[in-house]
């Protein structure tokens, strides 16, 4: 391969972060006290070594180093290489290393080895509507991100018009952003974004923002930059997203990439390890479990109407799918929730607790387990994604929103029974339900 | 794709930085557009939502140079070399304001920025930089409060009037040296946002602010010439008000004033790569 065609070169790229911030604690007042004479001073080696760590490497692990409880390999001796023009999507659990290696190859952060190049102008978008400022027009916020993402004051001079129309709020385009809904900012700042003309396009979950007509919208304009020929890394949780935009995806699991290839295999791989989201995702330790401050999430389980951990589901029978939370303050009405996507994506449906004896009364702490029945012969065949949300309501605050927390397979088994009949071929549709049909029959005629 | 596009593609190249390199004039450049609108942006905000907008100032250093003149002028009664009081501390409370605006903000420039740190490259150095630009503007408007003084007092303008520049020159890189030191600090030991107001306060007494520089004994008088602000102060005076350039005040500062940037730079840089990291 000629190296003009690689846009992104990766070379063992390892990088170590210290966490080693851990409190003391004291057993006695005076030891207290004399610690606290002594504070300025640790104080200041703890900080001063946060950044010292030019001398370990990541094959020796942790013999060379005295202290190495503190520190982190967040990536180990990365490795790959991106074709101008590929669009490649980046999967792996919470704390894989994904963001990490975004953050390098946007010179956020810079790597503790290794090294990468990268060909033609690199923008990246780790968020959505860096640097807008509150007391800014909409206008003036355009010029500021926009440069901010790298465009000179003559690109946005020159894509203003189409910016401001994409985004829809041209209306409102002198008034400070403070006024805005949140949508509108949103809408605003993508439509920023999405008119940056970069040669290599580093995105990190941007897509989490929004409705879902919003986020439809990104979709569409992300495959059009795709299609462009320009180079795209892509990072998300979304796999539906994933399998639809990229061709390619990588793998990585605890800062190392164990899988590169066909985006459908290394997501089905994904979701078939113990490393993606399967049948059943726990979160033994509360401190990383998705949360907010009155709930937190615990496991979520797709069970057969028998009861066992399943992910692949007979087409003909019910499922449920179960939340297993915390409240972790008395006093306020909750409504858990699920969303479910199939493979390309579309929403297939969303429900909501209908439980009466929760519905409208407020809970007291404790460990709740909400179960969802979905009948037999509603879905169509194929991967489920289920995302898993929890809103209090009165005022509507989110606790936590777990996107793609498991998956399971529906599957038909063709014995004639379900809603194929006789019928083998693919069958579209997003639902199969089990219809009755009738015939009338007239001889005569 | 043309051959000629190809051969222009810039290469980005990510490796662990060594701590020590010299600025990057040409990326900087290359940042430009951003630098001016962050400037802008700084400049714009400040008075977002005031009433009296971009007349504070004009007023904030009016009514401290009112305070000293009655504290200092009429009931401390200091020695002023001859010149009316209002006008020896008009000359200097100005440009002192500037430099503890900018040396304050721009200590704090990453700090607040942190956010956008962590989203987002541009060349580090205009966080700083753009908290001791954005603070010239504030200073070009209050320099009409020393117009108006000199005006008054019928002052005739000297040939001194010509360094005018170079003091702006001074008292700018001044607090871009204290600026890239104390943020580079910030981010790692957030003591610097205590110890500021009261640095600050300290730093103007030991600069011929509300006093005259002839007051110090000439025994000490290099050594407290090393304190650029005393160079800035007395200079701006000499040309203002037209008395005598006093170079051997200036001297020593401005040597002071070129190693605090120097120094600040390479500290800066060297912090750079982990700023990030240890936020």
């Amino acid at each position: 391969m000629n190296s003009r065609d690689i846009a992104i070169k990766v070379e063992n790229i390892s990088k170590l972060y210290r966490i080693g911030l851990k409190e003391n604690m004291h057993d006695s007042f005076g030891a207290a006290i004399f610690s606290f004479i002594k504070s300025p001073l640790r104080n200041y080696r703890k900080y001063r070594s946060l950044y010292k760590f030019d001398d370990i490497n990541p094959n020796s692990g942790s013999k060379s180093h005295s202290n190495s409880s503190d520190i982190i390999w967040a990536l180990r001796d990365i490795s790959f290489q991106v074709k101008r023009g590929e669009v490649v999507g980046i999967i792996g659990r919470n704390g894989a290393g994904k963001s990490t290696l975004l953050r390098i190859l946007s010179r956020i952060t810079n790597p503790t080895s290794g090294h990468a190049e990268i060909r033609g102008g690199v923008s990246s978008l780790l968020e959505v509507g860096t640097g807008f400022h509150q007391e800014l027009t909409g206008r003036e916020n355009v010029y500021l991100n926009g440069t901010i993402l790298g465009m000179k004051k003559k690109e946005v001079d020159q894509k203003f018009d189409e910016i401001v129309e994409f985004s829809g709020v041209e209306k409102f385009i002198d008034t400070p952003v403070k006024r805005y809904s949140s949508g509108m900012k949103v809408r605003l700042a993508f439509s920023v974004a999405a008119h940056l003309e970069p040669e290599v396009l580093i995105i990190d979950e941007v897509l989490a923002v929004g409705d879902a007509d919003f986020q439809n919208k990104c979709l569409n304009k992300m495959q059009d930059i795709g299609q462009q020929g320009r180079t795209v890394l892509f990072v998300s949780h979304n796999m539906p997203a994933v399998t639809r935009l990229c061709e390619r995806t990588i793998l990585l699991h605890d800062g190392r990439v164990i899988e590169d290839g066909p985006s459908p295999q290394v997501v089905s791989a994904y979701l078939h390890s113990d490393l993606g989201s399967t049948a059943a995702r726990e979160w033994p330790d509360a401190e990383k479990a998705p949360a907010g401050p009155v709930a937190r999430l615990r496991a979520v389980r797709v069970r057969t109407e028998d009861g066992r951990i399943t992910d692949t589901v007979d087409i003909r029978r019910q499922l449920s799918i179960e939340m297993e939370y915390e409240v972790l303050k008395s006093g306020q009405v909750l409504l858990p929730h699920f969303g479910l996507r199939n493979e390309q994506g579309t929403s297939v449906f969303v429900t909501v607790d209908l439980d009466p004896t929760w519905r409208q009364h407020p809970r007291p702490k404790g460990r709740y387990v909400s179960t969802v029945w979905i009948p037999g012969n509603l879905l169509a065949e194929g991967t489920l994604f289920v995302t898993c949300k929890l809103l209090t309501l009165n005022p509507n605050v989110l606790q936590f929103r777990e996107r793609s927390a498991v998956a399971f397979h529906v599957i038909d088994s063709l014995d004639g029974d379900s809603a194929r009949g006789d019928f083998v071929k693919t069958m579209p549709g997003v639902v199969r339900p089990l219809l009755d049909w009738t015939t009338q029959y007239d001889s005569d005629s | 794709m043309n051959k000629s596009s190809e051969i222009n593609t810039p290469i980005n190249i990510i490796k662990p930085r060594s701590g020590w390199q010299i600025i990057d004039f040409k990326e900087l450049k290359e940042y430009r557009d951003l630098f001016y609108f962050l400037v802008w942006r700084d400049v714009k905000v400040l008075y977002a939502q005031t009433i009296l907008g971009f007349s504070w100032a004009i007023l904030q250093p009016l009514i401290q140079v009112l305070i000293f003149t009655i504290v200092f002028g009429k009931v401390a009664k200091l020695p002023t070399d001859g010149i009316p009081y209002i006008l020896f501390s008009t000359v200097a409370i100005i440009p002192w304001t500037y430099m503890s605006q900018a040396m304050t903000q721009s200590s704090q420039s990453l700090i607040s920025g942190q956010h956008m740190l962590g989203k987002v490259y541009f060349p580090r150095l205009i966080f700083p930089l753009t908290s001791v630009l954005a603070k010239l503007v504030d200073f070009g408007i209050s320099m009409l409060i020393i117009l108006g003084a000199i005006l008054y007092y019928r002052v005739v303008p000297t040939w001194n009037l010509l360094l005018f520049p170079l003091f702006v020159m001074l008292m700018v890189s001044i607090s871009a040296g204290v600026g890239m030191w104390l943020s580079a600090m910030a981010i790692r030991f957030r003591d610097v946002k205590h110890a500021m107001p009261f640095a600050v306060r300290m730093l103007m007494y030991t600069a011929p602010i509300v006093y005259s520089a002839s007051s110090i004994p000439e025994t000490y008088r290099i050594i407290y010439s090393l304190n650029p602000i005393v160079g800035v102060i007395e200079g701006y005076r000499a040309c203002l008000l037209g008395t005598p350039m006093p170079w051997p005040y200036i001297w020593p500062g401005m040597i002071t004033a070129a190693l605090l940037l120097i120094s600040g730079a390479f500290y800066f840089k060297r912090m750079e790569r982990v700023f990030v990291d240890v936020i």
